[in-house]
């Protein structure tokens, strides 16, 4: 599972959002998900999607060495974690989410959105080339 | 309480205070959410009698039990208020993110109350409420107020809005919203305006309880797999709800100067491929939404940049067919104009409209518009629409719609004021569709087609026969209404074919008890007989006579088209009538009976009926 997106595909029904908190967390928040889908309204009228795209950049400022590539992943080892929030800050598309009272936490490339996704805007680039129609 | 946030707002303008309060189990047991919210708390909360304008009036918001969750289009959220327009119960539903991002503030239902003596601004972020001064704010553009406030308080802010025809109190002021999302219908943000409230912005970081969330996951992934593999999800979402322009022409429906007649010549030049064609920039979702019918354009306007979204299928009805607009661009830009002021691009274009008729017929005069208007003109278009929001000169009468105007103007302009109990009649012309006619004749804020979309049945069953048509009006009246209760989008279901069986799987994971439509068609039934009740105890004799459509519609035969020729007479209306009301369970003059009412729990409403006299 490699995610890879098709920005001018999103309508930003936010769907991708809810399966992020849904598996990831058991949670109906949409807020809590590794996905943002960004509205640039009223000009020039087009959506964003930023995702983690497992681009290493937290990896790299993490002082415990708390994030490291397990397979095609960045991974938090949440014992190693000192909620610094280093990683929030270095990540280019604000998904790493440091919530209170939480460990850092990010995509793991589960592909739950990539299922819920209604245009195949955000699509698994192993097996699909995105957009659903 | 599963699927529910557990809470309602309470919000006083004029004492600028707030109050959190518990959601009471009954309320959500007997009217689940949403449209059942909002009616059952001006039913029980604002006065008989009272202004809509003053401050015993109300505003009510709430999204449904199932907004905010993961399925398919869960992001309506209904409002709510005595209206301006009509004298009784007016809702109007909206989509975009709004509804969900009340819930996830932790509220099922907000409540304004009171006026302010200022423009206000009222933020809510979670359970923080700010009464934040809007009188920079005051006059401007629904679509710079938004930008404006999204600029202030974050892009993470959902955010209602009225423009200037809100804030004037024109009749049929609409609600905008995320840059073209509209609660237009009965006036609402006029009542906004008149409690001074500009905008509304919420911010949520709670979770919805649910209680199964595994099986919420699973089904909700079932859902929407299911909704991908509709054929219609291909072929319906591209052009959105004006992808049905063409078809309303071929069956000679299709509103054309000012329901003169029913077939626009040209359509194709301002309907959905026009659009896609030419101005479509992205397709814009609602929360949740798999079928995103949200088309958002770009014209030029005098080598500018205009942005809109839409237009949809009631604005290239009203805007386009009944002021003959006749190029797409012009219908998109009276949209973006309709939209920046506030107003309800149906109730809008069916003002203007009967405005442009009464200018042919002589009833309203070039010395009093100080000007010449014509059909087809974006110009005359621009100017009406100006009038009206701003309520100058000729605007100030046209302002109170339709019915108000012709009353005053005389000449018997009301025969073709298209409107019943006051509210514009929406984007169908029903002279040859039964169904349709009755639907209209008896929605219960007004002549709106949302409460029952019938003229597929009249095609399919037989236009010219009254047979079984009444019936399926309330059929429908209990399945759409039934979406505006639990806080959901019914385009899903119409339009593509998802079966309404899909939703109870969700029901279950959410509420964690097996509930069925039949339970929720029950609350919708309820819901429309207190209506019904609360209408009568409003305006005196309120009953069969302010079910019949406008005249034009009995008299006038369609000129020319498909359906040319074809009218429902008095006659045959009535008959629709009885049939209808022997459905509903009411009398001959319309008005529910005791049994009725008993069936559904409505004591309450067979107590004040009674110290009324208007019950046995
Ligand atoms: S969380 Fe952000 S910084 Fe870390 S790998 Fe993903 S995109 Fe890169
Ligand atoms: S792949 Fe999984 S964790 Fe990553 S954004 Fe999508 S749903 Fe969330
Ligand atoms: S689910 Fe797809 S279309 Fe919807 S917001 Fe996410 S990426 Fe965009």
């Amino acid at each position: 599972m490699h995610l890879a997106t098709i920005d001018k595909l999103c309508s930003g029904c936010k769907a991708c959002q809810l399966a992020c908190s849904m598996t990831r967390r058991k949670e109906v928040n949409p807020k809590r998900s590794f996905i943002r889908p960004e509205g640039r309204f009223p000009a020039p009228g087009d959506y964003i999607i930023k995702y983690c795209t497992q681009c290493g950049e937290c990896a790299n400022v993490c002082p415990t060495g708390a994030i490291s590539k397990k397979g095609d992943i960045y991974d938090i080892d949440e014992d190693l974690c000192i909620q610094c929030g280093a990683c929030v800050a270095a990540c280019p598309f604000s998904v790493m989410l440091l919530l209170d009272g939480e460990k850092a936490k990010k995509c793991n490339a589960c592909g739950a959105c990539v299922a819920a996704c209604p245009r195949a805007a955000v699509y698994d680039s192993d097996t699909s080339k995105g957009g659903r129609y | 309480m599963n699927g529910y946030a557990g809470y309602i707002l309470r919000i006083d303008v004029g004492a600028k205070a707030f109050r959190k309060e518990v959601l009471d189990r009954k309320l959500a047991k007997d009217f689940i959410g949403g449209r059942g919210f909002v009616d059952k708390l001006i039913y029980d909360e604002v006065p008989v009698g009272a202004d809509p304008f003053g401050p015993l009036n109300k505003v009510a918001a709430a999204p449904g039990p199932l907004s905010g969750i993961f399925t398919p289009a869960s992001g309506k959220v209904q409002f709510g208020t005595l209206s301006p327009a009509t004298g009784i119960i007016g809702d109007s539903n909206m989509g975009g993110h709004f509804g969900p991002e009340i819930k996830y503030a932790g509220y099922d239902m907000l409540i304004i109350e009171g006026v302010s003596n200022t423009p206000v601004t009222l933020v809510i972020d979670d359970d923080k409420v700010d009464f934040k001064d809007a009188s920079d704010l005051w006059g401007k553009g629904s679509f710079e107020t938004e930008e404006t406030l999204k600029k202030q308080l974050g892009a993470d802010f959902q955010i209602a809005t009225i423009g200037p025809a809100g804030e004037n109190k024109v009749y049929f002021a609409c609600i905008n919203h995320d840059f073209g999302r509209q609660a237009g219908r009965t006036g609402i943000g006029a009542v906004l305006g008149a409690k001074k409230v500009k905008a509304i912005a919420v911010k949520g970081s709670k979770s919805i309880p649910v209680a199964d969330p595994d099986a919420v996951l699973k089904v909700g992934m079932n859902l929407y797999r299911k909704c991908f593999e509709k054929p219609g999800l291909a072929e319906w979402t591209p052009l959105g709800t004006a992808g049905v322009t063409p078809w309303v022409n071929e069956v000679g429906a299709f509103p054309t100067k000012n329901f003169q007649t029913t077939y626009f010549e040209g359509h194709e030049k301002i309907g959905g491929q026009a659009m896609k064609d030419k101005i479509i920039v992205t397709d814009k979702g609602c929360f949740a939404c798999p079928t995103p019918c949200g088309k958002y354009s770009r014209l030029k306007k005098e080598g500018k940049d205009v942005y809109v979204e839409g237009p949809e299928y009631e604005t290239i009805a009203m805007l386009g067919g009944d002021c003959m607009l006749p190029e797409i661009e012009d219908v998109a830009y009276a949209n973006r104009l309709c939209d920046d002021l506030g107003l309800d691009t149906i109730s809008g274009g069916a003002v203007i409209a009967f405005a442009l008729e009464c200018f042919d017929k002589g009833i309203i005069t070039k010395e009093q518009l100080g000007r010449d208007i014509s059909w087809g003109d974006i110009g005359s278009f621009e100017f009406l629409a100006n009038i009206i929001a701003k309520r100058q000169g000729m605007g100030d009468l046209l302002a109170m719609g339709t019915r108000i105007a012709a009353n005053r103007l005389g000449h018997d302009s009301i025969r073709f004021a298209t409107q019943v109990k006051g509210l514009e009649w929406s984007g169908y012309d029903a002279r040859w569709a039964p169904a349709m006619m009755i639907s209209y004749m008896t929605a219960d804020i007004g002549a709106h087609h949302n409460r029952s979309w019938a003229i597929t049945f009249d095609v399919a069953k037989g236009r010219d026969t009254l047979e079984g048509k009444a019936k399926r009006a309330v059929e429908l009246q209990r399945i759409r209404p039934a979406f505006d209760l639990i806080g959901c989008c019914r385009l899903q279901w119409v339009e593509i074919g998802f079966e309404l069986e899909n939703y109870e799987a969700m029901f279950e994971a959410v509420f964690g008890e097996r509930t069925t439509w039949q339970d929720i068609y029950v609350a919708a039934d309820r819901l429309w007989n207190m209506n019904r009740v609360r209408a009568m105890l409003e305006i005196p004799g309120f009953g069969r006579d302010d079910d019949y459509p406008p005249k034009r519609f009995m008299e006038e035969p369609v000129l020319s088209g498909p359906a040319k020729g074809k009218l429902i007479d008095r006659a045959s209306c009535d008959r629709l009538l009885d049939d209808y009301y022997m459905e509903r369970g009411w009398d001959k003059a319309g008005h529910p009976t005791k049994k009725t009412l008993e069936a559904l729990g409505l004591f309450g409403c067979i107590d004040e009926l009674k110290a009324r006299g208007l019950m046995a």
